[in-house]
């Protein structure tokens, strides 16, 4: 193992380029087949924590038919734990336009929508002012192009592309289901694409530095840099850039507080790693051969030996009980029993053994639940039940 | 006219009259009532002409649009992991305290609601709260005090 407890440090993201015109000008040239071949050679995965390929996915908007197609940038950031994007928006905005506008130009879209959490309306006027200006430049060079700031209302899972849609579209936000995808049947069942803040960052990096440079970055599978938001029991906290593919000892060594005893890693909807199993996991995305691969959208949360892992698993399931959007009963239910199931066995009301059952239901819901949210809660449950059992317990 | 039908039509000017015109226009009553009341509601599927229960149906769905009157500052404390783990309590103690209520009251004076809200997105600086749409972090209970002390004296009161 090369380099033991050195973390790749990058700075792309939050360099600032006084050059967007000109990336925007001489993408706008481009053919659009060249660039999707850039993007699918990049190997650009999806920076919210899904991983899907962002070049198939324009590709796919590109090649689908309509009257009328959509960009939309997803600002919902709301996974505990992560705080990038409010970041990107803030520091270097015009990257994420100009992506936005250089997908728009591929897939044949006149509009894109910034869908900006509630959490964050502070951001907005100061977003608006770099449209505004960014609207100039695309009048100028005669680009038909307009964006406009969607304000979310307090929703987790507006976060999930498929609520968000229905949410734009005045509704409660509730999961569809997939297929079909945001490509073909997206905002008002027109092919959308919907990329997380932070990928179109990441695309604005590759327009200027070309995709070889991002691919000679991270590891296989995982391509690139990415934005850690680094919280919990640590001495640094904050928002870093690195190259994907570290060993999890190898963060700790740099961010933990001396004393750590375990990580979540992906935010209350990803795993928690034990202290024993630190040196066995890599961040990045799946198809590493050896050791546990964990994706993420960047939520790095550090616990020290004082922390009650159970009060840690209680919060998270009050937190998905109350942003179950209740739509299917695996997630709307799940989520209840689950927090109650915990909370029994915490009082001696039900046996130890209780927590298999629970476990169980964790995994069904997994299987059964609608959407990410419900599908993703055994991630936490699973991985904070089986390694700190007996936390539970006494 | 009364105030709240001027005040949706205004809203349905700016942001049209269709399905997805409901969430602007929503947020644009609470901003300005603070609340959604059943009147307005209906008001508003009577301007976009679709059901009062669609409206309701939407609103009630978001978190930060309020179907119950609040008071003209609504604090929202961060209660997700970290700020839970950084002293959200304290903070929490110490804004009951100051104003004399239980959480999720408002002051009789109308002032001030205190909620608890689930991630803001500012762990690594735990704990935050929002004051309506303005964010505070690194919260102590000092730092509580001085902040609350100064939305008082805006209202003319110590």
């Amino acid at each position: 193992m090369e380099s033991i407890h050195q973390l790749k440090r990058a700075d792309f993201i939050f360099r600032n380029e006084n050059d967007w015109e000109k990336i925007l000008g001489n993408a706008l040239k481009r053919k659009n087949q060249d660039i999707i071949k850039e993007l699918i050679s990049s190997e650009l995965k999806g920076r919210g924590g899904a991983g899907f390929p962002t070049g198939l996915k324009w590709k796919f908007a590109s090649e689908a038919e309509a009257d009328e197609k959509f960009i939309i940038c997803n600002a919902d950031e709301g996974e505990p734990g992560t705080f990038k994007d409010r970041e990107i928006l803030t520091k270097v905005p015009y990257k994420v336009l100009t992506a936005m506008a250089v997908c728009a130009n591929i897939i044949g879209a006149k509009k894109g929508f910034i869908y900006l959490r509630g959490e964050y309306k502070f951001l907005k006027e100061e977003l608006n002012k770099a449209i505004d200006e960014f609207h100039y430049y695309c009048n100028e060079i005669n680009f038909d192009f307009t964006i406009k700031i969607f304000m979310g209302s307090g929703a987790y899972v507006c976060g999930e592309e498929t609520a968000l849609f229905e949410s734009m579209e005045g509704k409660r936000g509730e999961p569809r289901n997939k297929p079909p995808f945001p490509t073909i049947k997206g905002y008002m069942g027109k092919p959308t694409v919907i990329n997380n803040v932070e990928t179109l960052a990441h695309v604005f990096t590759i327009l200027k530095y070309g995709a070889k440079k991002f691919y000679d970055l991270g590891v296989q599978y995982s391509r690139g840099t990415k934005l850690f938001s680094v919280s919990g029991d640590t001495p640094k906290p904050g928002i870093y850039e690195l190259e994907l593919g570290m060993s999890l000892q190898d963060f700790v060594y740099e961010f933990g507080d001396g004393d750590t005893k375990a990580v979540q890693v992906g935010g209350a909807s990803g795993f928690l790693v034990p202290r024993k199993n630190f040196k066995d996991a890599a961040i990045g995305f799946k198809g590493k051969l050896t050791g546990i691969s964990l994706p993420t959208g960047g939520s790095m949360m550090l616990f020290n030996s004082s922390r009650s892992m159970f009060n840690v698993l209680d919060n998270y399931l009050k937190f998905f009980r109350e942003e179950s959007c209740g739509q299917c009963t695996p997630c709307r239910v799940g989520c209840q029993q689950l927090q109650m199931g915990i909370k029994a066995v915490k009082r001696g009301e039900k046996p130890s053994s209780y927590l298999t059952k629970l476990l169980r239901l964790a995994e069904t819901m997994q299987l059964a639940a609608k959407c990410g949210l419900g599908q993703s809660v055994a991630n936490s449950f699973s991985s904070i039940v089986d390694n700190f059992h007996e936390e539970m317990i006494y | 006219m009364n105030p709240i039908q001027t005040l949706i039509k205004e809203l349905a000017d700016v942001h049209g009259r269709r399905r997805e015109s409901i969430l602007p226009i929503l947020q644009g009553v609470v901003e300005q009532e603070k609340y959604l009341s059943e009147d307005s509601m209906v008001e508003i599927a009577r301007e976009i002409d679709i059901p009062a229960s669609d409206v309701y149906g939407t609103a009630t769905f978001y978190s930060f649009l309020e179907a119950k009157k609040m008071g003209k500052y609504v604090i929202r404390v961060c209660k997700t992991i970290t700020c839970s783990m950084k002293g959200k309590n304290q903070v929490l103690l110490t804004i009951q305290e100051m104003l004399k209520i239980k959480l999720g009251d408002t002051t009789p004076d109308k002032r001030f609601t205190i909620l608890e809200t689930n991630c803001l997105g500012w762990c690594h600086k735990a704990p935050a709260m929002l004051i309506n749409d303005e964010v505070y972090t690194e919260l102590t209970p000092e730092k509580v005090r001085e902040i609350l002390s100064s939305y008082m004296k805006k209202n003319g009161q110590i």
